[in-house]
């Protein structure tokens, strides 16, 4: 026990790491769920002269998913009353066609400049309305933050494998004495490392559990899922089993290249 | 008569300085009882880290247990090793860990059942005196104390040669002749090979003895 400081210093930078992770998968499903709200009230409106089939214009891009007609028959019929039938009859003649692109995922501007020239590239097609100009704020404001996250994710695991090297020099210093005696006495390599492995391994699972411990607490007290709920997003903040096994895997890999490297850096004492 | 260490022309060095040991020519052989002596400096502990295979000849050739510790390959050091029982000048002990763990240490490399295991450490921590101390860590022993576990790691899987480096050095003439009750019990009862580092060779040995002295990088044997 006389070591618990050093535990506790590689539990902590274990701890921090798989947390951050967790923090930029919960944004990140957060981002693919708003996506995916925008995406199904967002489509492209086509203005056609002559009447087009559908599947036409769905073979203009991968990214269409699919197209429908508006219909124009509600506007007649709001008009009907204001006007005379000979104009409504005329109307009904000059009036071209419309239809609405429904996309497969929401695009980004530069997707949606794109996907314009494609549309306005074919003669049948007079006019294409896209609504760039209304492209969501919020969503702007989330990819921004999903970028943040990122940032802020390189630099909590730079400097944690900053700390995590130096407290390897402490963990070889210890751990070197007695390997190099367990050597002296015949032990392969494998056994020399075993208490090694051991030790980095219960700390990987400690870090796992105080970070499982941590979410599945804010997912049963629901934090932030209010403010989720007002975006229109509702997304699981943690999910026992999938999340679980990711947060233990990355953990115990990371201790365990740790505990390999100083195996490897192991200098045999005479 | 095996010989269980066979040194010609041996040179010893430590890294490119100049050699400790050099051109030495001897042999020990099986059942032996062996002291090497020699001034302070003189390379007595080196000499001893080359049996082991921790120290590469410099030059020459060093046999040990017929095997060729210049180009000897990892699993074979290790299965060496595994028969060999050492005790270091500076005892060596594991500082995390108990005395009886300490004692098992050889126990536990070479895979012995931890029942049988449990039994051997009570044994020998009783001939050294120790018994009351079996859940104590090193550092709450005194000196001699520590000398006697390494002494009695040493020996716990009865290897069939023990290197002591001045084993006796802190003790008192009491637990001095425990140790060498032990040596003179493994020479004898288990037909160990026992090479001793030592100031001071026993006048009351029960064995007999072959004695090599260390002078000018030089070894010669003592008649
Ligand atoms: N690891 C090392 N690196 C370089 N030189 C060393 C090393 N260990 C010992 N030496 C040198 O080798 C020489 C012999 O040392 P050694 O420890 O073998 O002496 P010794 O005969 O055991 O002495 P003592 O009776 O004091 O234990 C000394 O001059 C010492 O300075
Ligand atoms: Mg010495």
């Amino acid at each position: 026990m006389r070591s618990v400081k050093n535990h506790l210093s590689l539990i902590i930078a274990l701890f921090t790491i798989v947390f951050t992770m967790q923090i930029y998968i919960i944004v990140d499903r957060t981002v693919t769920a708003y996506e995916s709200n925008l995406n199904e009230d967002y489509s492209i409106v086509v203005v056609t002269q002559n009447k087009v089939e559908t599947d036409t214009l769905v073979a203009l891009s991968s990214k269409i998913e699919n197209a429908e007609e508006i219909s124009t028959k509600e506007v007649i019929d709001h008009l009907q009353s204001q006007m005379k039938q000979r104009h409504i009859d005329l109307l009904k003649l000059s009036l071209p066609h419309f239809y609405s692109l429904h996309l497969d995922h929401y695009p980004t501007p530069s997707e949606i400049k794109d996907l314009r020239k494609k549309l306005e590239k074919n003669s049948d097609i007079t006019r294409v309305e896209d609504f760039a100009k209304s492209h969501d704020t919020l969503y702007k404001l989330l990819l921004l933050f999903k970028s943040v996250v990122v940032l802020f994710a390189i630099a909590v695991f730079a400097v944690t494998s900053l700390l995590v090297m130096k407290e390897m020099r402490i963990w070889q210093f210890q751990h070197n004495e007695r390997m190099s005696i367990m050597a002296m006495f015949g032990a392969p390599v494998w056994m020399r490392s075993a208490v090694l492995f051991r030790l980095s391994i219960v700390d990987a699972i400690i870090a796992s559990l105080l970070a499982i411990a941590t979410f599945t607490y804010a997912d049963i007290t629901e934090v932030g899922s209010e403010q989720l709920k007002s975006i229109g997003v509702d997304i699981l903040l943690f999910d026992p089993l999938n999340d679980s096994i990711l947060i233990i895997g990355v953990a115990l890999s990371l201790s365990i290249i740790l505990a390999t490297l100083i195996v490897i850096g192991h200098k045999e004492e005479v | 008569m095996d010989k269980v260490i066979f040194a010609q022309d041996l040179s010893l060095a430590y890294n490119t300085e100049e050699a400790i040991i050099s051109k030495a020519t001897f042999s020990i052989n099986s059942g032996d009882f062996v002291f090497i002596t020699g001034a302070s400096g003189s390379g007595k502990s080196t000499l001893l880290r080359s049996f082991y295979g921790a120290l590469k000849p410099a030059n020459g050739s060093l046999l040990v247990g017929g095997v060729e510790v210049n180009n000897i390959s990892t699993a074979k050091l290790n299965f060496l090793r595994r028969h060999i029982g050492i005790v270091f000048q500076d005892y060596k002990l594991v500082k995390e860990w108990t005395i009886d763990k300490n004692v098992a240490l050889p126990l536990i490399i070479n895979g012995y059942a931890k029942d049988v295991s449990d039994i051997q450490v009570d044994k020998l921590l009783n001939h050294v005196k120790l018994s009351h101390k079996t859940s104590k860590y090193p550092q709450e022993l005194s000196g001699g104390e520590q000398q006697r576990v390494a002494m009695a790691r040493a020996l716990a899987h009865n290897p069939i040669l023990i290197l002591a480096d001045e084993p006796t050095g802190n003790l008192d003439d009491y637990s001095s002749r425990l140790i060498w009750n032990l040596l003179e019990g493994a020479n004898t009862q288990l037909k160990a090979t026992v090479v001793i580092v030592t100031h001071h060779i026993p006048e009351d040995l029960a064995v007999d003895y072959k004695h090599f002295n260390i002078e000018g990088g030089t070894i010669y044997e003592v008649s």
